[in-house]
C-alpha cells in the first residue's frame, strides 16, 4: 500500500522489468514528455550504453538528444552544467562510478554550488547516473562504492535504488528535481531480478526510505546491492528465531531520519550494512542519526558490517571484501545477545 | 592537416618496400624478431579469448590488429626504459618482458597479474583513460634529473586524447623537456565512438603542435615503420631533445572487450580493407627471401607450447590469499585496518 501512495499518474498497467529496463523506461518517458531532456555520455547512443541503459533511445529520439560524447568525464559533467543553467535537463551517464573522478572537480566545485554562489540566479537541474559496486567479476577499478564522496558534498542529492520499481521512480524524481541528483545504480542488481513496474509515469520521493521487511528484534539498514544481503541475513536470522526489520534507505542524501528513528525505537537494535569502506562510510552518519534521535531506546551498541578500508580487490577476492549474509548474521546475533 | 602529417610507411599493403633505402636497415634478425613477437602475441590474444569463452578467464580486452604497433614500439625500447601501458597493451608489455602467465592472471582477477618482473619497469595497466601520460612524463623527468640515458613510453588510445590528462601529460613533458615518447594507437574506435566523433581534428599527430613537440603519423600496421619511428623518437628523447607524439594508425579487429558486441556500432565491412599486420610482414618475408618454412613451423610449435605452459601455470597458480585483501595497502598496516583484518579472519574461523 505504501507503494501506491507514492505513485503519481498511471498505475493500472504494469510490466515485468529488470532494473536496467526500468532506468531505460524512465528516460524514455521524460525524453518523450519534456523536450528539454538531453541524455549524454560515452557509448550511450548507437551502442545503447555498455549496460544497455539507453538502448534504443538514440534511435527513437535522435542523436541531438541522446548524444555520444568524446571520452571525457569532466567534459560530460562540465558541459551538462552549461546545458542545465541554460534551459536543458541533462542526464549524464558516467560509465562506471570508478571513472567519475576526473569529473569530481566539476561536481564538487560547480554542480553542487552554483545555486548558492548565484543566490539561485543559476541552477543546475541535472542528473548524473553511475553504475557502482562490486560482485560481478568486473575488471579492477570498475567496482567502487564511493557514495560518501558525494553525500559529503553539500548541494547535490544522492539516491541509490535497489529494485526496478524504485529505480524508475527515483530516476524520474531526479530528472524532475530542481537540484542536481546523483543516481547510483547497483550493477549487481541490473538484471538480477524482474519486478512489476508501472508502465506510466510515477515518481518515488527523494529523501524517503522504505521498510522492505517488517520485524521486531533488530533493524537492518542498507541500500542498493546490500538489500539482497540484508534479506538473506534476515532469512537466516529468522531460522534462529530473530525477527529483522529492513530499511531500504533509497536516498543517501538527504537521509530519511524519521524512518530510521521510528524503526530503531521499535526494535531497539541496529545493524548497518554497506559495501563502501568502513572509515568515513555513510554508516557512521546513520550511527549519528540514531545517537541523536534514539540513544535511550538502544539495547545494544550499533553494529556496522561494511567493506574494509582497502581498495576493492580484484575479482577473485571481491567476495572477501563485500559484506556477506554470514557476517551480517553475526552482527545481528551480537546486537541481539548483547 | 593530413598533408602536414602524412602516414609514414616502410612497406605497403602487399609487403613491398616503399623506399628501397630501408633495405640496408632491415636485418634478418630484425625481421624474424618482429615476426616472432607478432605471432607470439597474436597466439596469446586468441588463446585468451578462447579461455574467456570457456569460462576460464574473466572479461578480456583483445588487441588483434594492433600487433605491429605494439611489437614495433616495444622492440624499440631498451631494457631500462619505462613502460606505462593501458589495459589493451599487453602485447607490448609481453614483448618487452612481462610474463604471459602473469598477464593471464591479470585477466583472471588476480592482482599478481599487475606485477612486472624485477628487471622491467612496467607499470600496472592504466584502467581509467589517459591517467598514465603524466606518470610517464614524471618517470622520464626522474631519469633526466638522474642524468641517465633512460626514457619512458606511454601507450594510449584515440579516446584518451579527449581527456584532460592527455593534454596535461604532454604539456608537462614538453615544458620540462623530458625523455618520453607518447605512443598513440589510433585504432579508430573508443568502444563504440568512431574517431571522427571523438575529435574534430583530422589527425592526432597534429596535437603535438600545441605542445611544441614533434608529431609523427605512421601506419601502425606496418611493423617496420613503427619500429624505426619509435626508435627515432627514443633517440631524440635520449639525446636531450624532449618528447615526441607518435600516432600509429591501426585497427581494432575485434571487440572492445569480451563483454562488448561491436556489431551494435560498426559493420564488418569497415575493417575488411585494412590488411592484417601479420599478413603484411608475411608478404614482405616471402618477397624479400626471409620466409623459411622450417623456421615458421618451428616458431609456431614453440609458441603453442609456450602458451599452453603459461595457461597451465595460470591455472595451477597458488590460489589467492585472503590476507592480500588487506596487504600492500600501506607500508605498515594502520591499527584500525589490522583490527578489521583480525576481525575478518576470526569470522572466517567461525564459519
Amino acid at each position: 500500500m505504501t507503494q501506491m501512495k507514492e505513485v503519481i499518474g498511471e498505475t493500472e498497467t504494469t510490466k515485468q522489468m529488470t532494473l536496467i529496463q526500468a532506468i531505460n523506461d524512465a528516460m524514455r518517458i521524460l525524453l518523450k514528455e519534456d523536450e528539454r531532456t538531453i541524455i549524454l555520455g560515452e557509448d550511450i547512443g548507437k551502442n545503447g550504453g555498455v549496460f544497455r541503459a539507453t538502448e534504443g533511445l538514440q534511435e527513437a529520439f535522435g542523436d541531438d538528444r541522446v548524444v555520444d560524447t568524446p571520452l571525457s568525464e569532466a567534459g560530460i559533467i562540465g558541459t551538462s552544467i552549461g546545458l542545465a543553467v541554460n534551459g536543458f535537463r541533462p542526464v549524464a551517464e558516467i560509465q562506471f562510478l570508478g571513472f567519475i573522478y576526473p569529473a569530481y572537480e566539476q561536481i564538487m566545485t560547480h554542480v553542487s554550488r552554483i545555486r548558492m554562489r548565484s543566490m539561485s540566479r543559476f541552477t543546475v537541474p541535472m542528473v548524473i547516473r553511475a553504475p557502482y559496486g562490486a560482485g560481478i567479476r568486473a575488471p579492477e577499478i570498475h567496482s567502487d562504492s564511493t557514495e560518501i564522496l558525494f553525500t559529503h558534498m553539500p548541494g547535490i542529492k544522492v539516491v541509490c535504488p535497489s529494485n526496478p520499481y524504485d529505480a524508475k521512480g527515483l530516476l524520474i524524481a531526479a530528472m524532475e528535481d530542481p537540484d542536481p541528483v546523483l543516481v547510483l545504480e547497483p550493477m549487481k542488481n541490473y538484471r538480477s531480478k524482474r519486478a512489476e513496474v508501472p508502465v506510466g509515469k510515477y515518481s518515488v520521493e527523494i529523501g524517503k526510505g522504505k521498510i522492505v521487511r517488517e520485524g521486531s528484534d533488530v533493524t537492518l539498514i542498507a541500500w542498493g546491492a546490500m538489500i539482497t544481503i540484508a534479506e538473506k541475513a534476515a532469512e537466516q536470522a529468522a531460522e534462529k528465531g530473530i525477527s529483522c526489520e529492513i530499511i531500504d534507505l533509497r536516498t543517501l542524501y538527504p537521509i530519511d531520519r524519521d524512518i530510521i528513528s521510528q524503526s530503531i525505537q521499535k526494535t531497539t537494535r541496529a545493524v548497518i550494512i554497506h559495501e563502501a569502506h568502513s572509515t568515513g562510510g555513510l554508516g557512521n552518519d546513520i550511527v549519528s542519526i540514531i545517537n541523536d534521535t534514539s540513544f535511550l531506546y538502544l539495547r545494544a551498541p550499533i553494529e556496522r558490517i561494511t567493506g574494509f578500508d582497502v581498495p576493492v580487490p580484484f575479482f577473485t577476492l571481491e567476495e572477501h571484501y563485500l559484506p556477506t549474509p554470514a557476517r551480517v548474521v553475526e552482527g545481528i546475533e551480537k546486537v541481539v545477545h548483547f | 592537416m593530413t598533408d602536414n602529417y602524412p602516414v609514414k610507411r616502410v612497406i605497403d599493403d602487399k609487403g613491398n618496400l616503399i623506399d628501397e633505402r630501408f633495405k640496408e636497415h632491415i636485418s634478418e634478425r630484425l625481421v624474424k624478431e618482429l615476426y616472432y613477437h607478432m605471432a607470439r602475441i597474436r597466439a596469446f590474444d586468441r588463446k585468451a579469448i578462447n579461455l574467456q569463452r570457456q569460462g576460464r578467464l574473466g572479461t578480456y580486452a583483445p588487441f588483434e590488429g594492433q600487433e605491429a604497433a605494439q611489437v614495433g614500439s616495444a622492440l624499440a625500447l631498451q631494457a631500462d626504459d619505462w613502460v606505462f601501458p593501458t589495459y589493451r597493451d599487453h602485447g607490448a608489455t609481453i614483448t618487452f618482458g612481462k610474463s604471459m602467465t602473469r598477464t593471464f592472471l591479470y585477466w583472471n582477477g588476480r592482482v599478481e597479474g599487475c606485477v612486472a618482473p624485477a628487471n622491467r619497469n612496467i607499470f600496472p595497466p592504466a584502467v581509467p583513460i589517459a591517467t598514465q601520460l603524466p606518470h610517464a612524463a614524471g618517470a622520464a623527468w626522474a631519469e633526466k634529473r638522474r642524468g641517465s640515458k633512460n626514457a619512458a613510453i606511454a601507450y594510449f588510445g584515440d579516446g584518451a586524447t579527449s581527456e584532460g590528462d592527455f593534454h596535461e601529460g604532454l604539456n608537462f613533458a614538453s615544458v620540462f623537456k623530458v625523455p618520453v615518447v607518447f605512443f598513440n594507437q589510433n585504432n579508430g574506435y573508443a568502444i563504440s565512438v568512431p574517431i571522427e566523433k571523438q575529435m574534430n581534428s583530422e589527425t592526432i599527430a597534429q596535437k603535438s603542435v600545441a605542445y611544441g613537440m614533434p608529431g609523427i603519423r605512421i601506419d601502425g600496421n606496418d611493423c617496420f615503420a613503427v619500429y624505426f619511428e619509435t626508435k627515432k623518437a627514443f633517440d631524440y628523447a635520449k639525446g636531450g631533445n624532449g618528447p615526441t607524439l607518435i600516432e600509429a594508425v591501426t585497427w581494432r579487429r575485434g571487440a572492445h572487450t569480451t563483454a562488448d558486441d561491436p556489431s551494435k556500432y560498426r559493420s564488418d565491412e569497415l575493417g575488411k580493407k585494412i590488411v592484417d599486420p601479420l599478413t603484411r610482414i608475411e608478404l614482405f618475408m616471402k618477397t624479400y627471401g626471409y620466409w623459411d618454412e622450417e623456421w615458421i613451423r618451428a616458431t609456431s610449435e614453440k609458441l603453442t607450447n609456450e602458451i599452453d605452459r603459461a595457461v597451465e601455470e595460470m591455472e595451477t597458480f597458488p590460489p589467492p590469499k585472503v590476507e592480500d585483501v588487506f596487504n600492500h595497502v600501506y607500508a605498515e598496516m594502520p591499527a584500525q585496518l589490522a583490527e578489521q583484518k583480525d576481525a575478518y579472519f576470526a569470522h572466517l574461523g567461525r564459519q
